[in-house]
Formats: structure tokens, sequence, C-alpha cells
């Protein structure tokens, strides 16, 4: 029997804390590895142990005991691989568990193999759901799976979600199956609404955590906020900057007053500043504040003395991360002086803010590591940042305008300018309309040390724009100076020579974005045949067709998934594939569904798989 | 071979063109000349013209509205969507500051119909008074002074233009003290 490999799944580059958490359940064969084990029926079933010498017994006692403090993930499933033996302490050991895709392993697998599961991590559709370019009734849906879990894990504590589709049902089941249940993360999920928000408020009674970020909240005109238990709540963190209606100021007050252990808020922009104001002074304790609307919301209101907002500010002592500022007036902003020179996180990424403004903000934040902002911010602005944030870790550099034809307000001086500045930098994103290899070639060089390398030249197929050259050399300097870099996306101009770079260089590379870019199908060969650690890549736009899908055979069971939209493929190429690599899901679909089923295939979208193909796909989607 | 083209598409400078070299030498150059355009780089424009022919068969056209691109999230999209930056709603909302007061308001313009509703709105926001306006002598005898600045950074007295005028060159509302007000009172 072919043996499955270890599933590792990598971390998103995302907002979630970088815990170490278990990695979806595999079915490992281990026939030629087992030593003196006893009998195991199953995964995760009670073993027979009838011919059991007694110091296995003691080892595997002990076995468990150092297990438990075992937390990467990467590291649990090496051990589980040791022997049978070692595969059923892990098991029982394994508290949080990781599903890097919802559909590689179906939930009763996962809930057989690890019994004891407090943390729940579950990751639905691919990053490129996000650009609208899937249909929306794809999948993901979150009700199989706590339904299992309900069953299986009456102390749950903990569910991570990302790209989930959940619906109040789910959240309900979820709020009475669990009486220990503490942390709810929604991240870049829908399908639920305020109403479900409030099952969770008033039946979740040791909730710690509620955080929805960046999720789809629709408005039942529940008035949530005022289902949280009148007595004195353990709340440590409320975040819910993307809900987008109105809540209950009264009884947000009235929360906040009556959770002593707050620390994380974050608040919707439909909060004006006078009612952030009276929060802060309730909760001086926070650490991190999302400010909401951060300007008056009523424009003629009638000369009312205005709060002091600066001493709100110097009185928020711990404050270290800041956020929100969605509707920001401008004249506003001193009043987060005070705080500056604590910070270690600034999200000015809704605030549109011009250089000066910036400046007045970014001269005290000498100890910020990670920088969301807007390239409003010009780039000078960026100078400014590069002079004084010495210990930069991670920059995003979002749009204004997000379009093609664009002013472009950052470019390849605001880049040079950070890369001589921060010289620390781990991370970037950055959004721009022009760019030279130059400067790219100068951050591969200034900073080494970085991880995670995103540039996104808005207009398509831009050349250098000094040298009218193709983008290709300061993506193969990033690849090739970089040691550390795992995760990457290109843009620009670029013909098959980039990806022939990071073939040969790209060695750790997991994540890999690719649009409107290579000539031919050797670019995307280059790729598969010379990035290894190749997890994620996404592909949209580019010249790749049959040849180059073939040539990943032997490496797609090593990856999550693949992503191919707008490209060269036919339906014959990847039927041939999903021939030949029969636990891989192979699904091909369509954005117009009147259009007939030619062979050329608009979306490709594969994964690997225990269960084979799902059974809840729309009439837009074939699994091949 | 494009070269070649373009060289007889031109004004056929060739046949004007002074040269020195033997006749004959003509085609040799030519024949190099249309070898290297083969080998080196082609300039940007005839490239991407290539690509988009090329992608034209796969994906729409070149400039276009491309679905999901750039690869901004709709939520932030929509978030950025909705607010303008300040300077591209001037004459609408606008600042209004009074000396002394620590913070400044913001007032819609277009709640207003002329500068009798606008100057009661400001006495309301800020408790002051404001006397009598005539076109001589501006706001004689006032405490305070409601100014503006116009489009041409020049600091001016409300109510010398008219209205409309006004509520397009209106940029600040800065409601002076009287005694700093004195040069004003002329108007532009």
């Amino acid at each position: 029997m072919r043996e499955d490999p270890v599933s590792e799944m990598s971390e998103d580059d995302d907002r979630s804390p970088p815990s170490d958490l278990g990695g979806p359940a595999s079915v490992t064969v281990s026939s030629n590895k087992t030593r003196n084990c006893t009998g195991v029926c199953g995964s995760g079933s009670s073993s027979i142990e009838f011919q059991a010498p007694y110091p296995d017994q003691v080892l595997e006692n002990v076995l468990e005991s150092v297990l438990y403090f075992l937390t990467s993930r990467r590291d649990r499933s090496a051990a589980s691989l040791v022997c049978k033996s070692w595969y059923r302490a892990e098991a029982l050991t394994r508290s949080e568990l990781f599903i890097g895709n919802c559909y590689a392993v179906s939930p009763r697998r996962a809930t057989r193999r690890f019994t004891r599961v407090r943390s729940m991590s579950i990751k639905g559709k691919p990053r490129f759901a996000d650009f609208n370019l899937m249909p929306t009734n794809w999948g993901a849906y979150f009700t199989p799976w706590v339904a299992a879990m309900a069953k299986a894990y009456p102390w749950l504590e903990k569910v991570y979600l990302k790209r989930m589709s959940v619906s109040d049902d789910d959240l309900a089941l979820l709020s009475e199956s669990f009486p220990g249940f503490k942390e709810l993360v929604l991240v870049c999920c829908e399908g639920f609404g305020t109403s479900g928000l409030a099952v969770v408020a008033s039946k979740c009674r040791q909730l710690r955590v509620l955080d929805l970020i960046e999720s789809e909240v629709m408005d039942d005109d529940v008035d949530w906020i005022s289902f949280f238990p009148e007595s004195q709540i353990y709340l440590e963190s409320l975040t819910f900057d993307c809900v987008e209606c109105h809540v209950n100021f009264e009884a947000l007050e009235k929360l906040v007053i009556r959770s002593p252990s707050l620390k994380k808020l974050r608040l919707n922009r439909l909060v004006s500043i006078g009612q952030l104001y009276r929060l802060m002074i309730r909760a001086p304790q926070l650490t991190h504040l999302g400010t909401g609307s951060f300007s008056t919301l009523e424009v003629n209101a009638q000369g009312e003395q205005e709060p002091d907002y600066i001493s709100a500010f110097s009185a928020s002592k711990s404050l270290v991360c800041l956020s929100g500022f969605r509707d920001i007036w401008s004249d506003y902003l001193p009043a987060i002086y005070p705080v500056c020179a604590n910070l270690t996180n600034l999200n000015f990424s809704y605030a549109n803010i011009n250089p000066d403004q910036l400046k007045s903000v970014i001269c005290y934040c000498g100890n910020l590591q990670i920088f969301w902002v807007l390239d409003s911010i010009c780039d000078e602005g960026l100078q400014a940042v590069a002079a004084k944030c010495k210990e930069l870790r991670e920059l995003r550099v979002f749009p204004v305008d997000p379009s093609e034809d664009a002013e472009g307000p950052v470019s390849e001086v605001g880049l040079q300018a950070i890369s001589e500045g921060c010289r620390n930098l781990q991370s970037i994103l950055y959004f721009c309309q022009r760019m030279t290899n130059a400067a790219v070639i100068a951050m591969s060089k200034n900073c080494p040390d970085l991880v995670v390398f995103r540039l996104c030249i808005m207009g398509r197929l831009r050349p250098d724009h000094l040298t009218g050259e193709p983008m290709d050399e300061g993506f193969g300097a990033i690849v090739r100076n970089c040691k550390k870099l795992t995760r990457l996306a290109v843009s620009g101009l670029l013909t098959d020579r980039a990806f022939g770079y990071i073939g040969k260089y790209g060695k750790l590379v997991r994540t890999l974005s690719v649009a409107f870019a290579g000539d031919s199908d050797m670019g995307l060969k280059y790729v598969l045949e010379g990035c290894p650690k190749l997890e994620k890549l996404e592909i949209r736009d580019s010249p790749f067709g049959d040849a180059a899908l073939s040539s990943g055979l032997h490496h797609y069971y090593n990856m999550r998934f693949l992503w191919m939209s707008s490209c060269k493929l036919s339906r014959q190429g990847c039927r041939e594939i999903a021939r030949a690599l029969p636990h891989l899901v192979v699904e091909v679909m369509k954005t117009d569904l009147e259009a007939e089923v030619g062979d050329y295939v608009e979306t490709l979208y594969m994964y690997r798989s225990l269960e084979g193909p799902r059974d809840d796909t729309p009439q837009s989607v074939e699994i091949l | 071979m494009e070269s070649k083209m373009a060289y007889e598409n031109d004004l056929n400078l060739k046949a004007t063109e002074l040269r020195l070299g033997l006749p004959g030498t003509d085609e040799c150059e030519d024949q190099a000349l249309s070898g290297t355009v083969g080998n080196k780089k082609r300039p940007m424009p005839e490239k991407s013209e290539e690509r988009e022919s090329k992608d034209a068969e796969t994906a729409p056209p070149a400039k276009a509205q491309i679905v999901g691109w750039p690869p901004v999230r709709s939520y932030r999209k929509n978030s950025l969507q909705q607010k303008k930056p300040e300077a591209e709603i001037a004459g609408m909302y606008v600042k209004v500051s009074m000396d002394g007061a620590p913070y400044l308001r913001k007032i819609d313009m277009r709640v207003y119909k002329g500068y009798p509703e606008l100057l009661k709105a400001l006495e309301d926001m800020f408790k002051f008074t404001v006397g009598e306006y005539s076109e001589r002598e501006g706001y004689k005898g006032s405490e305070y002074v409601p100014t503006y600045e116009d489009k041409d950074g020049d600091w001016m007295l409300v109510g010398d233009v008219p209205w409309d005028m006004f509520m397009s060159s209106c940029k600040k509302l800065r409601i002076m003290k009287g005694s700093e007000a004195r040069g004003l009172g002329c108007g532009a």
C-alpha cells in the first residue's frame, strides 16, 4: 500500500498568533517500522493489549508524559511515524489539532484518531477565494465539523476557523456542546449573523475570546452585545471591527465595565471617537485597541465640550497594539502620541493620511515591529518609517486606490528606503504601480532575514520602469539572497527566467503566488521540479499548460493545494492528473454556468485528500 | 524583421541618408540589423502587445476590468471606497476652528442656504456672537469675527463674496478674535 506522506501544513502569513498547532490527521503506514508494540486496531480506538509486557506499558506512559510537552505539529507528525506505540501515544496527547484543508480529511477520521483535542483550527477555501475567483457557494462548511466535534470533544475550548462557511446553527451547536468553551476566532468567514453571535455570547459562559476578523456578519437586527451574561465575565479579547452594523453602545460600555480581564478590544467603524473615549477610560488596562471610526459621526453636533482624548491615551499605559482609524479625522491624530513609544503594532491600513500626518506620528514610534499602512503616505512617509522604526519586522503597504491605472504614490524609492532603514525586516507586502529591479535587489541584500516577500505591481506586465527590463533579476535576487524565504508573491513583467531562479534558489519556499507571469510551460516546470518544500501554489492568468502540470506529479502529494485559473489547461490534462494520483481531488470550476463544457479549464483547484471527492459541491464545480 | 518593416513604413530616411560606405554594403547591414533584433530583447511595448494577443485567447482583453486584480480583499476595497480623503470634498465638509478653543469642528456647508444660517450655526456651536456685518466695516464691534481660507490660501472675511462663490472657494473657517481681524475688513 502506498504510504501517505506526513502531512505537515505551513502556517499562513496571517494575523493569528504563531502558536504551534497539531497537523492534519493522516493515515500513516508504519508496518515496516513497528517494533514490539501491542496490537492496535484502527486509529485511536482502544487497544487490545493481551500481550503487553510490563516494561512497554511503562514506556508508553512515559512516552505520553513526554509527548504532552511536544507542541510543534511537525514534530508531532514525525513522532507519530516512529511506530504504532508512538502513533497511539501521540494521538492521545495531541490537544491542538490543525486541519490545513477541511477537505483533506473527514471530521470522522480526525476525531477518531485524536480523541483528546481541546483546540481545533480549520482552514477552508484557498486564498484566491478572497478575490472573487471562486463561486460563492463553493463549500468549506463548518457544519459537519462542529457536529463531529460536539460528539467527540465535550471538553473543547478553542475553535479557530479561516475561510469557512459558518451558519448561525453551527454557532448555536457550538455554544451548546462545549461547557468549557473559551475562544472563538473567525477569520474571513461568512454565513452567519448577529443572531449567531448572540447565542455564543449568552451560552458560552467561560468565553474569554471572541474575535471576528475580516468576516462577513449579517445584520439580523439582534443586539448581540446585550446577550453577554449580566455577572462579571472573563472576557479577555473582543474583536468586532468587521461587523458592519451598529452595536448597542450602552450595553457595550456596561460589558467593558464588568470585564476586568479585558485586554483586547477592537471596535467597528460605527463607534465614534467620543464613544471610544468612554470605553477607554473604563479599560485603561487594554493592551490591544481597535479605535473604530476615530471621528465624530454626527457632523453638526451642537458645540459639546469635546473630551480630552489625549488623557485617555495617556492613561492607557499598557497599549502595544493600535488599529482602527476607519474614518479618521486627522486632527484627532495627536491624541495617540502618548502611546506611540510603546507601540509594537500599528495598523493604519484604513487611515487615509498624508505624509506629514504620518510623520507626526511615526517620529514617536521607535519600538514599532509591525506596521500596516496605506500608500497615501507616499514614498516620503516610508522614508520617515525607515528612519525611525529600526525594529520593524513586518510592513504592509496597501493601495488607497486598488486599480491598475491609479496614480501610485509609492514606488521603488519607498522600498529602497525601507530596505536601508529596517534591516531586521522579516515580512513585507507592498502594493505599488512602479518598481525597479535595483530596489528589489537592494532589499534582498539589506534584509537577509526576509521570510515573506510579497510585491504587487498593480499594473499587469509592468517591467522595471527605469530600465524597461523584466523584473526577473529582482525576484531572482530575493530567492538567492534571502535564505530564510518561505513565502513569495511575484508580479510585474516576468519571463521564465524568473521561475528558473525560483526553482534554483527557492529551496525553502512553501507558498508561491503568481499572476500574469511567465512565457511557457518551462516556468511552471522550473518551480515544480526545483522547490521541494512547495506546499501552496496559486497561479492565475499565466501561460502554463498540461505539460507543465504533469511535471509536478512527483510532488503533488506533498502539497496542500495547487490553484490555477485562466491558464492554458485542458480537461484532458487535468483528467490525466486525476487518474495518475487517486488521492488527489481535482476540482474544475467554471464561473459562467451557461458556458458549454468545452475542453478549456477556467479554474483548477486540486488538493490531496484521504477522503476522495466531496459530496457538497455546487453546480459550478466538477470533480474529475 | 520588425525593424525592417518599421524602417519602410517610416519616411524612408534610408534613401536620403548620408553615409560613407560602398554601394552594396546595404544588404549586409540590414541582415545584421534584423539578426540582432531577433536576438536581443524586444522593446517593451511590442512585447506586451504580443503577450496581450497571446492572452486574448485565454483571458479577457488587456485593459478591461479584471476580476480579482489587484488582489485586495473586497472588504478592504469597500471600506476605502466609502470615504474620501478630506481634500477631495473640500467645500462641502469644512473645518471650523475658533481661537482659544482646544478642538476643531467640522460642518457640512451644503446644509446652509446662506450667510445668516451659517453664522447662526457657528454662534450656537462655539457660544459667541457676531455683530452686524457691513461691507465697509466688516463685523464692527464683535469680540469674534468669522473668517475663511480660500482656494488661493488667503484669509478672507466671511460675507464679502456672494454665497455661491463662498461655497466653492471656502476651504477652512476660522473664528478669529476681533482684534486680530482688523486687516480683513476690506475683503478681497
